[in-house]
């Protein structure tokens, strides 16, 4: 079988240790919470720490603390499986843990965490297979080579943005909480993605994301819509978040967020503009669809057709205002 | 599950009955021993070093820096393997390592052993190998022009043609001058491989001129030989053990250079040395499905009888011979054994391509064809306005028959594997529905070929039955891959010595400890290994009886046997007393087709079978009109299984064969990009989750075959054929477009629904079968009984 390369392993007693050493060894360490994309890509050679700084035990990064503001803060190492099964988090944003519990397969989501999956790397068919493999299609730039496989005059990788959980955090305007050696500081979701497959965080190496701060809901509602070939296991072909307020049957406002369409999540709340002020019928909700989904750019580099899942952006999106209307 | 019994027979006692597998309890609890679990004090792991190119010369190969690592022992090239093997005689065609040139991705080059599997890793990759890259053939397409550098292999030919056929029963042109109507249609059917749970492994010891292999192989007979001929070592100096095995599904038939490079390192080394594969390798490994392009031409009367048919094959046979040239006239050999075709004409191709060695997969070479056959069908039925039900039955095989191409038909349930699942699905009673359809086909599969892989006179299955300290021991051949062949064995003796099942120690697939049987490939071992089982146990229970009634005093015809007795006494106690009377008790059982199963023609060893299965099936989807995914509701399986053995054995075959045609079907494809497979991995290759399984309600239908033993049929492959097309079939009945490519995928709907908006035809699908120059035609003379000497 494919083996794992021979690394240090360290196992700080605190996040201020954990960043302390991260720092120290900078981009020749990685942190590593539950393991589950990180492993499998250090055995395929996609990703070669010489130190892997493990967090999955710290009890700091274990908690879902409800908030004075009404929101929530959900540590870092909290595994998929915990946030599908926290009721509390179900009835305050449906749409993010509907994208939790869409995440891989059971066992993984067991072991896979809440900030894992917003740092989940990047995917693509001419990258996601073993050194070998690579070696014999010839290396692209997001490692060991210098050109983009797929789209060979992009000058950045467009690797796709897989996260399902990042678009759902982002329709609820989320923010993470990222220590490193100058402190720690709080970002919005949104910026911590960037157009590009293979620097697609915009988090700095030293930094350790170590919790996700979920605001009050208030009277939004949300959905996540996940297009993927099988009903467990795989990453998403397109996603689709959307957070929603109501007056009745009439939409006060709306936000979109599309992923898995492109090397990050985008923000296309501009198109649900028409819904504003009205209610939710088949051919506004199929305008604000075909708008929302333009900036999609999916290529040859995942299972299907990108035209296919082209279409099939449009179609979630409208799947998804649908079904953020109709949580209870 | 219902079985449906012609017969009413109700003396067996465990022939037929729901019962565990003799090998489920050391499964379940994880004591079952695989090739990777066999641990040998001081054992050395090897690593293969695969070619990174699709096609090239090797010019140089510097183990040097490999040699010099610690940790590593031994490292070897081509040059230490020089002689070719191949699994069929006409196909010696491989090297276990390549020295002068690789033709896929994969090819394996050098072979490492070292003290761990991270260190013959790391030594493989400072071997230095200079490549000289060569024009890489990519599709059956680009096979078929002539090479602008050299052809892949240096035999065969012209160019990278494999192996072609093409031969003629009936009148065909007439058929088509008589039929009153004619249609064409041309299918793909896109390759997939068998993704066993277990990857492959072996591992070797020599100890005093002795060569001993464990490996997760389904025909350690034909390994036996392979080894034998590369090392030119006595097959007596040669054990090959099947080990238990953790899914074939005809990817573990060939022999691997991975078998055939422990064997020589633990030669050199003289430590025991294992390799066990990775996943990415086993895709490489292969031997799987073909990529086959097909062109069907079928004249019909009026009344929808078959007149003439015309069958063309195209097959994408990756780098390699393998078990190809059969696979060849496979694609055209079994049309006949579900309709009856006065006139038959076929013409196959396989050609070589740099990709990874197809071969066989459940089914071998008869998917393909039978998904097209059944479409094809589908369409006339649909042209002259006959349900498609009807037009098959207006065309059935009838049992005890005999076909145009000269195979013998004996019993034959395909009037009731219909039956069964259109009345249960209520096939004709579904109401026309945008998005709902319903897919109905048939098929039929060998029990074993009438003809070993190399010609040979040996029996293809021979038993040894031992009784011994009061207890039973069977020896075979056959090698249980996950079918439950060890289950039939002890089942089948059994019945014979009233005991029960786990009563019997079965010792399977060892060359060193039992007798001949060819391997478990072709359906072949219920029907093969279960006859000889069968022989070897009657005479057994004739001895046992006999010795018993000299102690009863009474005539062996009133001597019971059953429920653990033999007369009076226990089986222990009259098995100790027909020792003490005989010394150890030995009997022996063989089993040989017959010869009048086939013809005699040139390629007619490829068809004949001492009985055929036949299955049924309706499937029952949803497809959405807007996105082409499907949504499967229900499978209806019926297969005529003869008889049973074990129905919970049968029952779980019919749904694994249910299952892979599925996924099949829909999702799995071994794709290729820049001579490079696609997606070497079980989460990028894509096969059915259980989310993806609909409900399969099976049927099993007795016919009670005169010749199986106790009357069994085979259930491994042929519950697979019928379902690949039921599943277009009903896409088409949901939403009114073809797509004549599998697998079908929502893109692929999506695109004839596109094309039909745009008021196009409404299908998916090769738009032409390419020109070929096949052989001439040979046309065989009509079936003659006095002088069938297959």
């Amino acid at each position: 079988m494919l083996r794992l390369p021979r690394f240090s392993y360290l196992r700080p007693g605190s996040v201020a240790e954990a960043a302390q050493v991260l720092s120290e060894y900078g981009s020749r360490a990685m942190v590593m919470a539950g393991g589950t994309d990180l492993l499998p890509k250090m055995k395929r050679g996609q990703i070669e720490p010489e130190v892997v700084i493990s967090l999955g035990h710290l009890d700091e990064l274990r908690q879902i603390r409800a908030v004075s503001d009404g929101g929530f803060e959900i540590g870092a190492c909290v595994t998929l499986a915990e946030v599908v099964s926290s009721s509390e988090l179900r009835a305050a944003y449906p749409g993010y843990v509907r994208a939790a519990a869409l995440v891989s397969s059971p066992a993984l989501r067991n072991a896979g965490t809440i900030g894992g999956n917003l740092c989940v790397d990047t995917r693509c068919n001419y990258y996601d297979e073993s050194y070998e493999w690579r070696k014999a299609l010839g290396f692209c730039m997001k490692k060991d080579g210098d050109i983009c496989r797929v789209a060979p005059a992009s000058a950045t990788c467009r690797a796709i943005a897989s996260s399902d959980t990042a678009p759902a955090a982002m329709s609820m305007q989320a923010t993470v909480v990222l220590v490193g050696p100058k402190g720690m500081r709080e970002v919005p979701v949104a910026s911590l993605y960037q157009d590009d497959g293979q620097f697609y965080m915009t988090k700095a190496a030293d930094e350790i994301l170590v919790s996700l701060r979920m605001p009050d809901p208030g009277r939004w509602k949300s959905s996540y819509v996940k297009v993927r070939n099988r009903g467990s296991i795989d990453f998403p072909l397109a996603g689709v978040a959307v957070a929603l307020q109501l007056s009745g049957p009439v939409v006060d406002d709306c936000r979109i967020i599309i992923t898995a369409v492109g090397p990050q999540p985008l923000d296309v709340s501009h198109a649900a503009q028409p819904l504003l002020g009205n209610r939710i019928d088949d051919t506004i909700l199929e305008e604000v669809a075909a708008e929302a989904a333009k900036p999609a750019r999916p290529l040859d580099n995942a299972d299907l057709s990108y035209v296919w899942r082209k279409r099939m952006t449009r179609r979630a999106i409208e799947q998804a205002v649908r079904e953020a209307a109709e949580v209870a | 599950m219902t079985t449906v019994a012609n017969d009413r027979n109700t003396d067996l006692r465990v022939i037929g009955k729901s019962l565990p597998r003799v090998d489920a309890v050391g499964k379940l609890i994880g004591l079952t021993a695989y090739a990777d679990d066999i641990e040998l004090p001081g054992t050395l792991f090897c690593k293969l070093l695969r070619s990174h190119h699709p096609h090239a010369r090797v010019l140089s190969i510097d183990t040097s820096a490999a040699l010099a690592m610690e940790g590593v022992v031994a490292v070897i090239t081509g040059v230490d393997l020089p002689i070719k093997y191949g699994i069929m005689p006409t196909s010696q065609d491989e090297h276990a390592l390549e020295n002068e040139k690789v033709r896929f991705v994969g090819d394996p080059v050098a072979a490492v052993a070292a003290v761990d599997e991270e260190t013959a890793l790391a030594a493989c990759r400072v071997i230095e190998v200079v490549y000289e890259p060569l024009e890489a053939i990519e599709s059956i397409e680009h096979a078929l022009l002539p090479p602008t550098d050299e052809p892949i292999h240096d035999y065969a030919g012209p160019g990278n043609i494999h192996r072609m056929g093409a031969l003629e029963f009936g009148e065909v042109d007439e058929g088509f001058a008589k039929s009153s109507f004619i249609r064409e249609d041309v299918f793909f059917y896109e390759g997939n491989t068998h993704l066993p749970m277990e990857q492959h492994s072996a591992i070797a010891t020599y100890v005093g001129d002795q060569l001993t292999l464990w490996s997760s192989t389904q025909n350690p007979h034909y390994v036996h030989r392979a080894l034998s001929r590369v090392f030119d070592m006595p097959m007596g100096h040669i054990r090959v053990v099947a080990a238990p095995h953790g899914g074939g599904f005809g990817g573990k038939s060939d022999p691997f250079s991975h078998e055939m490079a422990v064997s020589k390192l633990a030669m050199i080394t003289g430590r025991p040395v294992k390799c066990t594969l990775t996943r990415e390798e086993v895709f490489y490994v292969h031997r799987g499905r073909h990529p086959v392009l097909m062109w069907v031409r079928t004249g019909v009367s009026q009344d929808g009888k078959i007149l003439a048919m015309h069958f063309r094959t195209a097959l994408d046979g990756g780098a390699y011979g393998s078990y190809g040239p059969a696979s060849m006239l496979y694609t055209g050999a079994l049309q006949t054994t579900t309709y009856n075709i006065p006139a038959y004409r076929f013409e196959g191709v396989r050609v070589f391509t740099n990709k990874a060695p197809c071969g066989p997969k459940r089914g071998h070479g008869t998917p393909q064809p039978r998904f097209a056959l059944e479409l094809h069908l589908d369409k006339i039925a649909e042209s002259i306005g006959l349900d498609p039900v009807e037009l098959r039955r207006r065309n059935y095989v009838k049992p005890y028959s005999r076909t145009i191409n000269h195979l013998r038909i004996t019993s034959c349930g395909i009037e009731e594997v219909t039956d069964q699942v259109i009345n249960a699905s209520r096939y004709h009673e579904r109401k026309k529905q945008l998005g709902h359809g319903m897919g109905f086909a048939v098929s039929s599969y060998m029990c074993g070929a009438g003809l070993p892989i190399y010609w040979n006179k040996l029996p293809h299955s021979e038993c040894i039955i031992q009784v011994n300290r009061g207890g039973v021991s069977l020896y075979c051949g056959a090698t249980d891959i996950g079918q439950g062949s060890d289950t039939v064995l002890a089942t089948v003796a059994a019945e014979q010595l009233g005991l029960w099942p786990t009563d019997i120690r079965i010792v399977s697939g060892d060359t060193g400890l039992t007798p001949v049987d060819l391997g478990s490939y072709s359906s072949r071992v219920t029907f093969m290994a279960g006859n000889a089982a069968l022989q070897a146990a009657k005479e057994m229970r004739d001895i046992l009886v006999e010795v018993v009634a000299e102690k009863m005093e009474c005539s062996p015809g009133d001597v019971m046997v059953g429920e653990g007795k033999i007369g009076e006494l226990s089986f222990e106690d009259a098995a100790l007393l027909a020792q003490e009377r005989l010394g150890v008790l030995t009997t022996r059982g063989s089993y040989t087709p017959p010869r009048d199963i086939g013809g005699k023609y040139k390629a007619a060893g490829v068809g004949p079978s001492p009985a055929y299965s036949y299955s049924a099936a309706v499937v029952d989807l949803n497809a959405d009109p807007y996105s082409g995914e499907i949504r499967l509701n229900k499978v209806w399986i019926a297969h005529d299984i003869g008889r049973s053995i074990n129905s919970l054995a049968v029952k779980g075959q019919v749904e694994g064969g249910v299952y892979m045609g599925l996924s099949e079907a829909m999702m799995e494809g071994q794709l290729y990009r820049n001579g490079l497979h696609k997606q070497p991995s079980m989460l990028d290759y894509k096969s059915f989750t259980f989310l993806e399984m609909p409900e399969v309600e099976t049927f099993l239908v007795d016919t009670v075959d005169l010749e199986g033993p106790y009357g069994a049929k085979e259930a491994g492959q042929g519950p697979l054929l019928p379902v690949i097309p039921a599943v277009v079939s009903a896409v088409y009945d949901a939403l009114g477009v073809w797509v004549d490519e599998v697998p079908i995928t929502p893109d692929k709907i999506m695109r004839a629904l596109d094309a039909r908006a745009k008021g196009r035809e409404g299908r998916y699908g090769p738009k032409k079968f390419p020109q070929i120059s096949y052989p001439p035609i040979v046309k065989v003379p009509p079936f003659d009984a006095t002088s069938s000497a297959f």
